[in-house]
């Protein structure tokens, strides 16, 4: 089975102008996001599979080579700050 | 406003960042007593609320220089009529927005006209795990049964859970019972605040601060409880807030004074932080100046930015980049003169105000009925004085 990963209930993803960065808002919070991880959440969309995100990432991204384990290690994370969740 | 204010730069002389959080207390109304609330004692002498014109553009000004978090409080936000109308709009400019609620005056059928209008999160304050002890607290009869059934509404309309307990020496017996129920609930953050001492409830401080043990005792129940949510993989997160008055090193309060936090007082009164009405301090209205202008350049806003109004203790105190000196408003409680150390550090001279407050507490028999209860009445007798 596919993994599909999707951000958790009350989170929210968006880019911030001000900021210049992407950014998770969830309940009274805010984290700031770094370019990767900010590229990675961008294609998180509860419909699209871990493959599918890095096949995507891997296109927007020819010169940084294989994703696979950065992507992976990136989701495993957030799944443990419960930003997202896997189905 | 003319074109040519809208189009002034500001100065920004201490080169603050952006208001990245913005807390719009919409009313004082509120139908509970809670004797801790943290309004101003005088809350009752406020004029005219703002607008839902005037809320409107400080949501689209603060938007604009930056703020991404946005907070609905008050008082009741509930009571203001046009709540749906505000929600709209800052769901439509972007903001993440947070409903800080009583839960009374709430409905299943709002929970959700929320929801769809663009709300983002409810987060519900109770005042013990029972609705004996709960109900004498908020000076209500029927308060947590509401609470309770609206819990549940928000849960039910796919909201995050967030649940507020605010916590003193009448409650912090009730720590397990309270985790419990929250886990039933299936809350997704508690918030245990223990009672911070500004507003009426410095005014209720010996009636409500608990003893070093009894502290002790809740801290260690809720990292007992942690360690049982971290084995049954519980998503469920307990924020345990600790009173300053435990501490020997102050907070460094609102992440440093202007630096973060916008708060929009009822009249329009623009404040660093919700408590600050309490300084002797001339804070501007969004009814007379932009918001930029007030946030970069007003006197009130860059009364304690930077370190150049600091005296001893914490001018040559290294950790001073760190705490800010502490809190303003404390210090101004508790020396009379908000430019002081807050007492809380070990290092201020008047800190033995705070060991006198511990020694305090350690004694204290006052019963729940003798607490100052936050309302109308009562807040006439502190500005008629």
């Amino acid at each position: 089975m596919a993994r599909v990963p999707r951000l958790r209930p009350g989170f929210r993803f968006q880019w911030e102008p001000v900021q210049d960065c992407y950014v998770l808002l969830y309940p009274e919070g805010m984290v700031k996001l770094n370019g990767s991880a900010g590229a990675i959440l961008n294609e998180v969309d509860g419909q699209r599979s871990v493959a599918d995100i890095v096949a995507t990432l891997e296109q927007q991204f020819p010169d940084a080579g294989a994703l696979e384990g950065d992507v992976n290690d990136f989701l495993r994370d957030a799944c443990q700050q419960h930003w997202i969740e896997m189905s | 406003m003319t074109s040519s204010e809208a189009a002034k730069t500001v100065s920004n002389p201490h080169q603050a960042g952006p208001p990245l959080w913005l807390l719009a207390e919409l009313t004082y109304r509120c139908p509970l007593q809670c004797p801790y609330c943290s309004n101003p004692l005088d809350f009752a002498s406020t004029e005219q609320e703002l607008t839902t014109d005037e809320w409107v553009s400080v949501l689209r000004q603060g938007r604009a220089m930056g703020a991404a978090q946005l907070g609905f409080s008050g008082g009741e936000p509930l009571v203001r009529q046009d709540l749906p109308d505000l929600i709209a709009e800052a769901r439509h400019l972007g903001y993440y927005s947070n409903l800080i609620t009583s839960g009374l005056g709430l409905s299943e059928a709002k929970v959700n006209a929320f929801r769809d209008a663009g709300l983002d999160h409810i987060q519900v304050s109770f005042q013990a795990s029972d609705p004996e002890l709960n109900n004498a607290v908020a000076g209500s009869r029927k308060a947590f049964d509401q609470k309770l059934a609206m819990a549940r509404a928000v849960k039910e309309a796919g909201y995050p859970m967030v649940l507020n307990f605010v916590i003193h020496r009448h409650n912090i017996h009730q720590m397990n019972d309270i985790m419990a129920l929250c886990e039933r609930l299936g809350a997704d953050y508690v918030e245990l605040a223990t009672c911070q001492y500004y507003g009426w409830a410095f005014k209720n401080r010996e009636g409500l601060m608990p003893s070093r043990a009894q502290l002790e005792k809740a801290e260690a129940e809720v990292q007992a409880y942690r360690q049982q949510l971290a084995v049954s993989g519980s998503a469920m997160k307990l924020i345990f807030v600790t009173p300053d008055y435990y501490e020997e090193r102050p907070k460094a309060c609102m992440n440093g004074w202007g630096s973060l936090f916008l708060t929009v007082a009822p009249d329009g009164t623009a404040l660093p932080c919700h408590s600050a009405k309490l300084l002797p301090i001339d804070f501007p209205s969004v009814r007379e100046m932009e918001l930029k202008t007030i946030w970069y350049d007003s006197p009130g806003f860059n009364h304690y930015r930077g370190d150049s109004w600091m005296p001893e203790p914490c001018r040559s105190c290294d950790e001073k980049g760190k705490d800010f000196g502490g809190c303003r408003c404390q210090a101004y409680l508790l020396t009379g003169n908000a430019v002081n150390a807050d007492p809380v550090c070990s290092k201020s001279s008047h800190h033995d105000r705070i060991l006198a407050a511990r020694r305090a507490a350690d004694h204290a028999t006052a019963g729940i009925d003798e607490l100052t209860y936050r309302n109308a009445d009562n807040s006439r007798l502190f500005f008629r004085g």
